[in-house]
Parts: structure tokens; C-alpha cells; sequence
């Protein structure tokens, strides 16, 4: 540990929440259709689009008929890609000639990049064409970001309603935030990466000889366009097959400082646009605070928890016994542990070190920052949209405790809103605990699993947390493509985000129809140090009440094994 | 509850509210059994499920014991947890206990005599029939010595009656045919004369039958902010059954084969017991405690309401003011001595029995003025054409009355009036006072200065009501001029001068419309719809039988300003429920470290480390959590019932208090009580 180290912590978590605030306010405008200073140039193709598709985007839709539009949606989107990678022998630009993939894997993969996930159960480099990983995948890193950004401007317009009915039009949310923020912005960064040199190309790979006069074949692809959605869209599934720890698609301390930044940004800008669009700036400037602190402490933990002398190499002799398994020595300590935290509670999934090889206390943080319900700042939009049902759950408890039944923003929470907060909380511990139990019970289940003991139990637990959350990072030791895990995990993506979406659809249907109430000093106030505290412990109590069990038996339990191994030495 | 300072201390309160006593004590236990019925547990899906598991443990004990092994732990478990349900089940009978105490003395008041049904109205003929096979809209009579056998409006006659079986208060009330008094309710009796009554409502639905029935909780529903909160536990209950059950599986993985006793345990432990167990009781405490003050809820929603109410639309008279103009000073018209001024006020209102009269000499006397009726003295009562009244004595004639009036008696116009006189009488205009002038003879005294007088202390009210986040809003008939000045000086937000019905109905919805819940009072049938409109409407037990059923309280005291103490009976009921759950929810950390080293240790010693509380055994450390879990739920009864004191602060500092005692105090507690059980049971040998 030392101060470079943290302030290199401090300074990626910190821009990328400076980067937020502008960007955010550009959102808002983009979501209240607002004029922007993109609109001459992409006005007449969002025009077109509409056009096109018959779509009149000035007409409100209840909670119900946008949630219909977004799940047609999505189908849709499934079943295209689901067939472009089973056919994917017989498309073009192809020029490694990957035959079409297995059922279950299509399965997973598509479940995977419709869901924002981006699980790879297979290689990238070995397995897709250029074409599934364009056409189809990148596709998909656009418009399951743009879904998700989707809820939250749906969520916003129902807190800033007065006894409305409708919530927004889901096609215009979709084209709008594709259009003018994700389009733009990634086309910016992958210029700005081709230009510090992150491979692009439609080459199979290139042949050569390395200084020991071996000869060598290495995989290239269009990887910066890639690249910059897979992190802008808090996608993360990587052209390569170790994701960001590659030199083709981090290859300098700049890129990966850039990229790091660009995983949080655009989850950030979606608080502040939230905050925006609901009228509500300092309300949400509270959650976003709260949201920091966490992301901040979690990056903190996994940094001092990597920079401890690791027992067994201490008991080695060796000089400095630090563990630098699976850590890129590009980048070092504090780039890992503020990539793995910022991974991690945005529901990102891109990697520059292997979690697998963290320490049992760095590899458990990780793991408990998904399973906080990837609000830090999680998915573009689907992160502060649970973060708001969190808000309304903590206000619901201890608001009570100034004497009024509970409101936020200004509508009453009520049975409907907290069954339906409930629902959208409790499918998580049901998939992430109910799939990783079943594997343990399943047979065969755990014929995948590498590893033993505690650390198998980890893999485990992380696979279907990282599915449930629509992260998509892994722990590796899973050989994960066979049928019983790419079907699981591909049902716990479907469940992590459905499930959720619906639940904060239907909230929204709910508060939209309800009166907008004024704010009075009996208020429950949802700013300020107080109220960030509150929820800050009403996050962690909740999250870590769900899976402390289980995280006994797994990180916490081998934390204190590799202590007393040592010890015993 | 804060003290009210001008408030009332409900007089029949200690009847109406119950007591605890042995018997109330004796019988909340016998239900406490009755309820184990899980039929009746259905809607309280925390208790039901700890029933559940209880069960689950006797089976596993049972068979333990069959076949030979050592079941003391198990049945040790399976005891505490049926003792989890019983104080849960206890918890809500003893609520309910109070409130069936009360309505067994209001039953005991139920007339069994026979109603005197009028058949023939010319020749006055009476047939007697049973109170209960009176139809609606027929004629009874009611003499003196009867008790009015139903609800009813009096058509004819006027009688005093006693309603001490329905607000405690024993002196009897004048109720006559026509106005706001000529509603009577079944159960009081008349003491003296004798009315002709209209039955208004059918037996069995009378006020005293709905007073009993809500006394009593018998058609109790929950309230929307209890079903959002069940629903809460119940998502968290399934929760932690997900994480209970797939721990199994976790267990066997790591070689480690759980007994399910210990895992049922371990649920029943994390499931939010506390507030399931003590969540109905406060909701029934909550109206116990507005019986208390002598205020009847017609349902929990109301009471809950009255937590959540923004505005507040308060009569002037009788709440903010006494209701009577009282002089306040008297001012010598120009080049007439002071005393000499005084000396006259006090003569022309000698013989004047108005509460203005009678407050001039009583301004007076406390000016040391000797104020007897001399001899031989003519007193001239007011009369309405020359709106003068005062007294001839010792050949000098003293007259009081309106300013024109008395200025046109010394003979002189509005403009040759001496201009300081003029000012005078401006500035107590303005102020909002009535201006009285005086004369001896055809010479201008002085002005009296009446005024309204504002309660002492109302100010200081207002601003602990702005504190709690309410704004008050005065009502009033008199002209804005008057309205203001006593707004200002009683320091409410808002006012509503020259009010009519309608105003006050049309201000209501305009609140609603902002977003903000209304409550008021009213007592005449013309203020019905309003008290409708209002989200919490009181009406006054005296008032007109239309504004009764109206409201969804009834202040059986009459007293207006009762509905400040609703609010904070409503609030206080929140805050309650509110407590209990966060201090339920924040236990669950220390019962983790609790159980799970105990689960695990044997297999996976190196967990003993999570063992912080050092307790003494896993079997130790397993039954003080089961143990602490229901032993939690007792020591909050009183809690549960009494409420959490409300301070009228702002809604932040009542916040962080309410968190640091509820919320840290609940993440602390159980670490040291689950520490002391387990010194206690190691002490004893029982673990």
C-alpha cells in the first residue's frame, strides 16, 4: 500500500463521478426530449427511425404497454442473435471459420448480451466470428444498455408525475438514448483508443516470431469498437478472452485508466439524469454519495486486503510476499482492486486482473459488492433504479420513525410499491442461492468445478451472483460450457433482470397515478448526512443479511484457512 | 403525549380506556392460546411461520427422544420457540384485553327497558315495545327517568339528559327539537322533562353499538400502512427462508451435515419476530390510547391519517380564542380624567349580564373600582333600535353602545368628533377589537376596547404544530380586518375570514388538491360536508347527529381543540410501528454471529473466530439466541402499548434520535443480552 496507490483509487473513482455530472444533465435532456446540440445532425435519422417502424413517440404508455414494448423488445433481440450464433458458420466476415455454436451456449450467449450481462462461458477469440461479435453482440452491448437507461427514465417521469397515467414511450427512450448518448460517446472513445493503440482489424490473427525465435500466432479483431460500448454500456464481455488484462485491449496505464473511468461514468450520468428528469437533484445527489461511499470503502477493503503479505508466500521466505496471481504487473495493486471494485458494483463485468486469484477477503468484496444489487452505480439506469427502490425501502422502514406513513419524492410508498420492491429484491437471493444450491445438489453439478473446499464454494456462489446481477465477471476454476450451467446461469441472467424490470415498471405505474405530495419540516428529509447514512446501512445490513451464511463457508471461512495454514506451518 | 395546556384530560378516559389488572392479565393468557390456532395466525405470516417451525421442532424432538438419544437441546429449542409464538400471541391479546374490558362497561349501559312507541299522535297514545323492534323514522317519547333506548332526532319537547354512559362526563346537557342539539344517542338518559324522538338508526347499528364494536376491536382491519409493512415482513421472511434452506445444501458441500432443528432455529431467529409479534398491538394501542382522550376512531385508517395530516383547520372560537370579546383597557376621550373614564365604563354595565358587560367590570375591579348597584337605579337593558344600554341613577343617565350610536346621542357627526377620539377608535378596528363608546349625559366619555382574546399559550402551540411540519389554518365569520389580527397575534399560517360551510369545504379540497391531508372539527350539520372531505374529520359528541356520522372520529369531551392531541396519538403510532421494526431488523446482525460460528465450528473450527461474543458452547450459544429472540418480544410489550414518547422537533433530529436508539441501540442490544443469556444458562448447567 502506499499513497500513489490510493490516489490513483481516488482519482479513477472520482472522475468517473465528475464525468457523470455533465454527462448526466445531457441524459436528462436526452430522456425529456429536449433540444441537444446533437439534434441537427441525428433529429432527421431518429426521425427516420420512427418512420420506419410506425412508432409515434410522442404517445405515453402505460406501465403496462412499455413494459410489453420493452420485453417484445428484447424477445426479439433474443431470438435474432440466438440465430445468428447457431448460424454463425454460414455468415460472413468470418475469416477464422467458426462453425455455428451449441444450442446451450447460443442460449447463454444470447440470454447474456440481451441481459447486459455479457457471461462468456467461451473464448472469445476461439469461438465467435468478427461478424457475431459486430453485428450481434456489439448490437446488443447498445440497446441492452440503452433498456436499462430505459427503466430509469420511466422511473424518473413517475416520481415527477401528478396523477398521471403514463410513463413515457419506450421506443423513443430506447432510440433516443442509443442515438445521442451511446452512439456518440463510443464512436469518441474508440477513436480516442485506436489512437493509443488498441487493435482494430478484421485480420484472424497475425504470425510471429518472438525473440526466442519461436513462432507465434496471436488473435486480433475489431476490438476499440468493441471496446469502448463494452465498458460505456456497462456491457463487459471482452473480444478477448481475458477481457482487459490483454495488451491488444488495454495495452497502456492511459487506456486503462480510461477505460476504468468509463466503466462507472455512464451508470453515474444516469443518477444525475434521474435526478434530473424527477425534479429531484439533491435527493439523488444523496444516493449517489451513498453510492460512492460503498463503491469507495469496497475498493478500499479489496486494495488493503491485496497489499497484505500473503501468509503462504510469507511462509515461503519469499522477499516480498505480496500476491500477484492473476494481477496484471502493468497496472499493479491499486489498478486492480479499483477496477475489480468498480467492476463489481457496476453491473460491468470486465476484468484487468483475475478475481479468482484475489486474496480470500479482496475476492469476497468483490463478490459482496454485486450482491448489494449492482446500484454502485450498477447498469446504465437499471443501477439507480434499484438504488431508488433501496431509497424507497429505507425510507419506508425508518421514515416511520417521524410519525408519518412513508414518502419519497414526494408519493406515498404503499403496500403495492412495497410488493412489488420486495419482489425485485428477493429474486436475486432466490436465483444467485437457489442456482448455486442446486448445482451442489444437482449430479454432475459440480463435475465443472476445478477446485475443492472453500474456493470452489466461491466460484460457485460468484458464477450465479454474477449472472443474477447481470455482471458477467467470473472467478474462473468453472469450466462453464457444458449444458447444466450455460442453461442455469442463462435462467439466472433471465431472472436478474426481468424480474426487476418488471417489479420497478410496475412501481412506476403506481407512483405516476399518484398525488405529487408537498414537502413539509415533518418530512422525512432525503438529504443530507442522515438519511446517506441510513441507507448506506440499510444496503449493507440487508445485502449482508442475505448471504452472510453462505459467504461464511466461502471467502470468510478461507480467509481464515489460509491464516491458519500458515500458522500451523 | 406532551401536555396540553389548554386541553382537556379526557373525564371518562380512565373508564373508557380499561385497566390492567389481573383479570385483563389472566385473560390476554387463555387467548394467547386460543390464538395458536394457525386459522387465526393467517395474517401474520412471521408468527405463522415460527408456529410452523415450532411444530416441526416438537416432531424432531420427539423422535429424538424415541429413539434414544439425548433430546434435551431439541426440546429446549421446541420450548422456546412455541414461548416465541404465545408472547407474540400475547402481546395482541393484552392490546385487545384493554379495549374488551371497556366495552363490557359500555354493554352493561345498553337499555333492556321497553321504548314507549307512539301509535296515535292526537290522543298521545303509547304502546310499550322492545328497543330493538323499532323501526326507522318512528316516534317514541322519553320522559323523565327514561333512558332513550335508540339513536334519534328530537322533534318535539326539550329535556336535559345525561350522557355519562357515553362521555363520562355525569353534568347533564340541554337537547332540544330543531338546531345543532336535537340529536340524542341511545343509552343516555333524560333527567328532567320529556321529548318526543324520531328513531334515526336501526338497533344494533346505534352509536353506542359502533362505539362498542370499535372499543373492542371487532371489526378491526389492518390499516394500509400495516398491510405495506406486512408485506415487508413477509417478503423478509421468505428471504431468509431462501437463505435458511439453500444453506443446506452450502453445509453439505463443505462436509457438514446440519440438524434441521438448529437451521429452524436459526430462521425463526433471522425472521423479523419482534414486530410481527408486537405489530397489532400497537395498532390496537393506538386507538386505546386516543380512548384514553376520550376520542373515538371509527377505524385505524383514521388514526393513521392523523398522523399524516399537513393542515390543520381550526375554529377560532372556543380553540383559538375564548370565544367572548373581553374589554381590555378604556380610553378617556380628550380632557376627561382616566379614572373618571373607568368610573363610567363601570356604570353603564352595572346591570349588563353580557360576558362584554360582566368583562368591563371585572377589568375594572381589578383596578380596585368598587362596582355595587347603587340604589334607586334604572338599568336600560340594550335594545336594538338605539343600540345603546347602560343606567339612570343620582339623576345622571350612563350609556355604552356602538360609536355612531353614542356620538349621535352627544350630537355630533363622525367628522366634528374630537380627531384624537377618532384615532383611537380606529386603531382598536384595525387591532381587529370592537371599539364601545361611553357617555354621561350628552357628554363623550371614552372608548372600551374589546377585544378577542386569544388563549394563552395557543402561540407556542402553533409553533410546536409548524415544528411537527403542520400548518394551521384559522376559520372564522369575522371580516379579514379582524380575522388577521387575531391570526397575527395567535401566530397560524393562514386564515379563512367570513367563512361560510362552503368556504371551509372548498378550502379542504383545494389543500387536498396540493397534496396535503386536512384535518378539522365541526359540530354542526351544516359543517357534515366538510368533516366528510376532511381526511380525519372530528366531531363534537354534542354536535348535530348529521355531522356524526360524518367525521371519522367523535371527541366525546366536545373539546375543539382535541384534534391537536389526535395528531400526535397518530403519529405516535407511526413512530412505534417504525421503532419495532428497525430495532427487529438490526438484531438479526448479533444473532448471525450468534449461530453461524456455532453451525460450522465442528467441521470448520477456524470459524470460531466470528465467535466475538465468546459464547460458551454452540448448543449455548444457539438456544440464548432462540431465547433472547423471545424474550425480546415481553420485555417491548409495554413499549408496544404505551408508544414511543413524540417530540414535537423537526422531522431530522426526531430521525437521528429515533436511529440512535432503535437502530444502534437494536444492532447493540443483542450482542448483550444473547451474552448475558448464555453466562446465565452456562451458570445454570442447561447448556
Amino acid at each position: 500500500m502506499n499513497w500513489q496507490g490510493w490516489a490513483e483509487i481516488a482519482l479513477t473513482l472520482g472522475l468517473a463521478l465528475a464525468l457523470g455530472w455533465p454527462l448526466g444533465i445531457f441524459m436528462s435532456r436526452v430522456w425529456n426530449k429536449e433540444s441537444t446540440w446533437l439534434d441537427p445532425v441525428l433529429k432527421p435519422v431518429e426521425r427516420g427511425f420512427y418512420a420506419l417502424a410506425g412508432i409515434d413517440p410522442n404517445k405515453s404508455q402505460g406501465w403496462l404497454g412499455y413494459g410489453a414494448s420493452l420485453i417484445a423488445f428484447n424477445l426479439f433481440g433474443f431470438v435474432l442473435l440466438y440465430a445468428m450464433l447457431r448460424l454463425q458458420g454460414i455468415l460472413p466476415f468470418n475469416p477464422q471459420g467458426f462453425a455455428g455454436v451449441s444450442p446451450d451456449l447460443a442460449f447463454n450467449t444470447a440470454v447474456s448480451f440481451v441481459t447486459n450481462t455479457n457471461w462468456q462461458s467461451y473464448g472469445g477469440e476461439t469461438t465467435m466470428s468478427h461478424f457475431t461479435q459486430m453485428v450481434g453482440l456489439t448490437t446488443q452491448n447498445f440497446v441492452s444498455a440503452a433498456t436499462g437507461a430505459a427503466i430509469a427514465a420511466a422511473l424518473a417521469r413517475a416520481f415527477a408525475g401528478n396523477r398521471e397515467s403514463g410513463i413515457g414511450n419506450f421506443w423513443a427512450d430506447l432510440v433516443r438514448t442509443t442515438l445521442y448518448v451511446l452512439l456518440p460517446l463510443s464512436i469518441v472513445l474508440a477513436v480516442a483508443l485506436i489512437g493509443m493503440g488498441v487493435v482494430q482489424n478484421f485480420a484472424a490473427s497475425v504470425s510471429v516470431t518472438t525473440l526466442d525465435g519461436a513462432s507465434q500466432t496471436i488473435s486480433v479483431a475489431p476490438t476499440a469498437s468493441q471496446l469502448a460500448i463494452k465498458q460505456l454500456g456497462i456491457n463487459g464481455g471482452g473480444i478477448f478472452n481475458v477481457n482487459s488484462a490483454h495488451p491488444f485491449e488495454n495495452p497502456s496505464p492511459l487506456t486503462n485508466l480510461i477505460t476504468a473511468i468509463a466503466i462507472n461514468t455512464l451508470g453515474w450520468a444516469a443518477f444525475f439524469a434521474f435526478g434530473r428528469s424527477a425534479f429531484a437533484r439533491k435527493e439523488i445527489r444523496a444516493l449517489a454519495t451513498a453510492g460512492i461511499l460503498i463503491l469507495a470503502a469496497g475498493a478500499g477493503v479489496i486494495y488493503v486486503a491485496e497489499a497484505q503479505p500473503a501468509p503462504a508466500l510469507v511462509a515461503a521466505g519469499i522477499e516480498n510476499p505480496i500476491n500477484m496471481e492473476g494481477k496484471e504487473t502493468r497496472f499493479g495493486l491499486a489498478s486492480t482492486a479499483a477496477w475489480a471494485a468498480q467492476t463489481t458494483g457496476a453491473s460491468n463485468g470486465s476484468v484487468n486482473g483475475m478475481h479468482g486469484s484475489l486474496m480470500p477477503l479482496g475476492g469476497g468484496m468483490s463478490m459482496l459488492l454485486m450482491m448489494l444489487g449492482e446500484i454502485l452505480p450498477g447498469g446504465i439506469g437499471s443501477g439507480i433504479a434499484i438504488m431508488v427502490v433501496m431509497a424507497v425501502l429505507s425510507v419506508f422502514v425508518a421514515g416511520l420513525m417521524v410519525g408519518r406513513t412513508p414518502d419519497y419524492l414526494g408519493k406515498k410508498i404503499e403496500a403495492r410499491e412495497i410488493q412489488f420492491a420486495m419482489v425485485a429484491l428477493l429474486v436475486v437471493p432466490l436465483s444467485t442461492l437457489g442456482f448455486s444450491a442446486l448445482t451442489v445438489v444437482w449430479p454432475d453439478g459440480l463435475a465443472s468445478l476445478f477446485n475443492p473446499g472453500a474456493h470452489g464454494l466461491s466460484e460457485l456462489l460468484y458464477a450465479f451472483t454474477s449472472a443474477t446481477a447481470n455482471n458477467g465477471s467470473a472467478f474462473g476454476g468453472i469450466s462453464a460450457n457444458v449444458p447444466w450451467w450455460n442453461t442455469t446461469l442463462g435462467l439466472a441472467m433471465l431472472l436478474g433482470r426481468f424480474i426487476p424490470i418488471v417489479a420497478v415498471l410496475a412501481i412506476a405505474g403506481s407512483m405516476v397515478a399518484k398525488p405529487k405530495l408537498a414537502p413539509s419540516t415533518g418530512t422525512l428529509p432525503t438529504t443530507g448526512a442522515l438519511f446517506i447514512g441510513l441507507l448506506v446501512g440499510v444496503i449493507i445490513i440487508l445485502g449482508a443479511l442475505q448471504y452472510f451464511p453462505a459467504l461464511a463457508l466461502g471467502p470468510i471461512v478461507e480467509h481464515f484457512q489460509v491464516l491458519e495454514a500458515v500458522s500451523a506451518n | 403525549m406532551s401536555t396540553m395546556e389548554f386541553g382537556t384530560e379526557g373525564k371518562g378516559g380512565a373508564r373508557l380506556a380499561g385497566g390492567l389488572n389481573v383479570a385483563t392479565l389472566a385473560r390476554a393468557l387463555g387467548d394467547a392460546f386460543v390464538k395458536l390456532d394457525p386459522r387465526k395466525l393467517f395474517g401474520n405470516p412471521v408468527i405463522l411461520a415460527t408456529e410452523l417451525v415450532a411444530v416441526l421442532a416438537t416432531i424432531s424432538a420427539a423422535i429424538a427422544i424415541g429413539s434414544g438419544a439425548n433430546g434435551a437441546f431439541a426440546v429446549a429449542i421446541a420450548l422456546w420457540l412455541w414461548a416465541t409464538v404465545l408472547f407474540a400471541n400475547f402481546a395482541e391479546s393484552i392490546a385487545e384485553g384493554r379495549g374488551k374490558a371497556a366495552a363490557d362497561s359500555l354493554r352493561a349501559t345498553r337499555t333492556t327497558t321497553k321504548a314507549k312507541l307512539i301509535v296515535d299522535e292526537k290522543q298521545g297514545l303509547v304502546v310499550p315495545t322492545p328497543a330493538h323492534e323499532l323501526g326507522l323514522g318512528q316516534v317514541i317519547l322519553v320522559e323523565a327517568g327514561d333512558v332513550i333506548p335508540v339513536d334519534g332526532e328530537i322533534i318535539e319537547g326539550v329535556a336535559s339528559v345525561n350522557e355519562a354512559a357515553i362521555t363520562g362526563e355525569s353534568a347533564p346537557v340541554i337537547r332540544e327539537s330543531g338546531g345543532d342539539r336535537s340529536a340524542v344517542t341511545g343509552g343516555t338518559t333524560v333527567v328532567s322533562d320529556w321529548i318526543k324522538v324520531c328513531v334515526t338508526s336501526r338497533p344494533g347499528s346505534t352509536f353506542l353499538d359502533r362505539m362498542i364494536a370499535m372499543v373492542e376491536g371487532a371489526d378491526r382491519r389492518k390499516t394500509p400502512n400495516e398491510i405495506a409493512l406486512a408485506v415487508l415482513l413477509a417478503g423478509l421472511t421468505l428471504i431468509f427462508l431462501i437463505a435458511v434452506v439453500t444453506l443446506l445444501a452450502f453445509a453439505a458441500y463443505s462436509g457438514i451435515a446440519l440438524d434441521p432443528v438448529v437451521l429452524g432455529a436459526l430462521f425463526v431467529c433471522l425472521i423479523p419476530t419482534t414486530i410481527g409479534g408486537l405489530l397489532s398491538a400497537v395498532g390496537i394501542a393506538g386507538m386505546d390510547r386516543l380512548l384514553k382522550v376520550n376520542v373515538l376512531a371509527t377505524s385505524g385508517r383514521a388514526v393513521e391519517a392523523a398522523g399524516d395530516v399537513d393542515t390543520l383547520l381550526l375554529d377560532k372560537t372556543g380553540t383559538i380564542t375564548f370565544g367572548n370579546r373581553m374589554a381590555t383597557e378604556v380610553i378617556p376621550a380628550p380632557g376627561i380624567r382616566e379614572d373618571l373614564a373607568l368610573r363610567a365604563a363601570v356604570m353603564t354595565s352595572l346591570g349588563d349580564e353580557t360576558p362584554e358587560g360582566r368583562s368591563i367590570i371585572e377589568l375594572a375591579r381589578n383596578k380596585g373600582f368598587i362596582t355595587e348597584v347603587p340604589a334607586d337605579s334604572v338599568i336600560i337593558p340594550f335594545s336594538a333600535s338605539t343600540r345603546l344600554s347602560g343606567i339612570d341613577t343620582e339623576g345622571k343617565s350612563w350609556r355604552k353602545g356602538a360609536v355612531d350610536a353614542i356620538l349621535k346621542l352627544t350630537g355630533k357627526t363622525d367628522t366634528d368628533a374630537p380627531a384624537q377620539f377618532r384615532q383611537v377608535v380606529d386603531r382598536i378596528a384595525r387591532s381587529g377589537g370592537t371599539p364601545l363608546a361611553i357617555a354621561e349625559g350628552k357628554t363623550l366619555i371614552g372608548v372600551i376596547h374589546l377585544k378577542d382574546v386569544v388563549k394563552p399559550g395557543v402561540a407556542a402551540r402553533f409553533a410546536d404544530l409548524r415544528k411537527m411540519g403542520l400548518r394551521t389554518v384559522m376559520i372564522t365569520g369575522d371580516n379579514p380586518v379582524t380575522a388577521a389580527a387575531i391570526a397575527a397575534e395567535a401566530g397560524v399560517d393562514d386564515f379563512l375570514a367570513e367563512a361560510t360551510p362552503e368556504d371551509k369545504l372548498r378550502l379542504i379540497r383545494e389543500e387536498q388538491g396540493k397534496g396535503r391531508l386536512v384535518a378539522m372539527c365541526g359540530d354542526g350539520a351544516n359543517d357534515a360536508p366538510a368533516l366528510a372531505q376532511a381526511d380525519v374529520g372530528v366531531a363534537m359528541q354534542t354536535g348535530a347527529q348529521a355531522a356524526r356520522e360524518a367525521g371519522n372520529m367523535v371527541d366525546l369531551d366536545s373539546d375543539p381543540t382535541k384534534v391537536i392531541e389526535i395528531v400526535e396519538v397518530g403519529k405516535q403510532m407511526l413512530i412505534t410501528r417504525g421503532a419495532l421494526t428497525t430495532f427487529s431488523i438490526a438484531n438479526d446482525v448479533a444473532k448471525y454471529f450468534a449461530i453461524i460460528p456455532a453451525l460450522f465450528v465442528v467441521v470448520l473450527p477456524q470459524l470460531q473466530a466470528l465467535n466475538v461474543m465468546g459464547l460458551t458452547s454452540p448448543e449455548s450459544a444457539i438456544l440464548s439466541a432462540v431465547i433472547f429472540n423471545a424474550l425480546i418480544i415481553v420485555t417491548l410489550i409495554p413499549l408496544a402499548l404505551r408508544g414511543v414518547k413524540y417530540r414535537a422537533v423537526g422531522a431530522g433530529a426526531l430521525l437521528s434520535r429515533n436511529l440512535l436508539i432503535y437502530g444502534l441501540g437494536g444492532l447493540v442490544a443483542p450482542f448483550i443480552g444473547i451474552k448475558i443469556i448464555d453466562v446465565a444458562i452456562t451458570a445454570l448447567g442447561l447448556a
